[in-house]
């Protein structure tokens, strides 16, 4: 086995960037005092305050297409240019039938594409976009297209439930120099955790146990991100935004506490409070976040997480084509402020919890 | 089970692709061969905005099969910025109230599901315009 004195990190023949971003949040809200107080919870210590959910006609396929749209909108390129539709999510529609060719279609982007779907419970989308660094990068494609999103599962009465939400964006990776954000380099590290998993054919998630969170989530975030930095030799402070995977709003503030960075380089892209934890969606979209109101020569670092384990750091940097492509499609935090709140037996409705055969 | 139908009808059903007739300029959705307003072929695509507003509404609350679950929904008359009028259900209404000449936009819904273990149909909805604190 070698011993990488410097952390392998993944870097391109030629340098690649986002040239379009899009996000996608519902319009419904799920409080977590209305969680609460159907499975007599009290109201005390709650993660979250809302979650979006999903309503009866949508789904992965009906979110991405329209995040996909306002990626495009903002990357002003003829969507048949595009060589890869690339759909990260642990809820797609179809057991069999790719998620990514309806959204293809819907986009004009079929038929000389790529189409596949992603998974690896919430970093899919974030492993979408490293396969998609590497089909722009070595120059198999012009444009490629990667997407995270989720329409979350959790058992009823489950401490999930209360922050199992839906939402996601997509990011239309190209050559750096038509870019909004370049790519610096990114890193990947994985290894066989059980923390959380879905057999098939299961409609809920199992979790929790001895491996939830100091061997999961904070031992991997951790990990990557060091490694990332150091090989590229950054520091916390040459950060000014920062977006990790949000399950909940604690777990990010730790452990961007415990990684050296200050509240105000989080505050942007934690969304987790007001949309919940959006699975493969999650990082991403509090990276368009950051990207809506991020200035030429930011520099922001993300790290997702998914279950089972891994994390995947991505440092990138603001050019001067962002600002003025910022308003070409609906910001993320327009979505979250168009808010409907609903109480939780609608929300057992929208979800398919009743029975009705 | 029509499959064949919706995969026919797809690009015009997810993009909202009509036609734009060569002879007069008329522009036609649902797309058809023959143009409606001088009666020589029409054949060249025409993708609309999406963008229209509502012209007339009703509710529905006896749906047909394959809709049960969705009900009640709203269906409206849409006319869109480009001329034509459509049907269509509108969606993400929340609480909001529907008016006529209330604008809407176009989305890419869940519009049927053939049971269980049917085939899940998509296609066009609108909605409410998106509020958005900056105008494009």
């Amino acid at each position: 086995m070698t011993d990488h004195k410097v952390p392998p990190i993944l870097k391109p023949i030629r340098d690649v960037g986002i040239v379009g971003y899009g996000a996608y949040i519902p319009r419904y809200r799920l409080p977590a005092s209305e969680v609460a107080r159907i499975w007599k919870a009290g109201s005390g210590g709650l993660l979250i305050e809302e979650k979006a959910v999903s309503g009866l006609d949508e789904d992965v396929i009906t979110m991405s297409i329209e995040a996909a749209r306002n990626a495009l909108a903002r990357a002003e390129i003829d969507p048949s240019e595009i060589r890869a539709v690339w759909v990260g999510s642990e809820s797609h529609p179809y057991a069999v039938k790719p998620t990514s060719t309806v959204v293809a279609e819907a986009i004009g982007a079929t038929p000389h594409t790529q189409a596949a779907d992603w998974e690896f419970a919430c970093k899919a989308g974030t492993e979408a976009i490293q396969a998609a660094i590497g089909f722009v990068g070595s120059e198999m494609a012009r444009f490629a297209l990667a997407i995270g999103m989720d329409t979350a599962q959790a058992r009823p009465g489950d401490p999930l439930e209360y922050t199992a939400g839906a939402g996601g964006a997509a990011f239309l990776l190209g050559p750096a120099e038509i870019s909004l954000a370049t790519i610096e380099s990114s890193y990947s590290f994985a290894t066989d955790t059980p923390d959380f998993f879905r057999r098939a054919n299961e409609k809920y998630p199992e979790h929790g146990e001895r491996f939830t969170g100091e061997p999961s989530y904070f031992k991997h975030i951790t990990s990557a991100a060091q490694a990332l930095m150091q090989a590229i030799e950054a520091s916390p402070s040459d950060y000014q935004h920062v977006v990790f995977h949000q399950p909940n709003t604690k777990f990010p503030q730790r452990v961007g506490r415990a990684l050296g960075f200050k509240p105000e380089q989080i505050e942007t892209g934690l969304l987790v409070p007001l949309i919940g934890n959006t699975y493969a969606g999650s990082a991403l979209v509090g990276l368009t976040a950051v990207l809506d109101v991020a200035e030429p020569g930011d520099r922001i670092l993300l790290v997702s997480y998914g279950s089972g384990a891994g994390s995947d750091a991505i440092s990138l940097r603001a050019t001067e084509l962002l600002p003025e492509r910022h308003n070409l499609a609906p910001q993320t935090q327009d979505y979250i402020a168009r808010r409907t709140e609903i109480d939780y037996a609608t929300y057992a409705r929208f979800r398919g919890k009743l029975t009705m055969k | 089970m029509e499959a064949s139908r919706h995969w026919r009808l797809k690009q015009e059903r997810y993009t909202l692709m009509g036609e734009i007739c060569p002879h007069c300029e008329e522009k036609i959705f649902p797309p058809r061969d023959i143009c409606p307003a001088c009666g020589e072929n029409a054949r060249n695509l025409y993708k609309y905005s999406g963008r229209g507003e509502v012209y007339s509404f009703t509710t529905v609350y006896q749906a047909p099969a394959g809709y049960e679950e969705n009900a009640p929904y709203t269906i409206a008359l849409v006319r869109l910025e480009e001329g034509p009028m459509l049907t269509a259900q509108l969606t993400d209404l929340g609480d909001e109230t529907v008016e006529i000449g209330m604008p809407v936009e176009m989305v890419t819904r869940k519009l049927r599901s053939d049971g269980e273990r049917g085939m899940l149909v998509y296609g066009y909805k609108f909605r409410p315009q998106l509020a958005r604190t900056i105008s494009a």
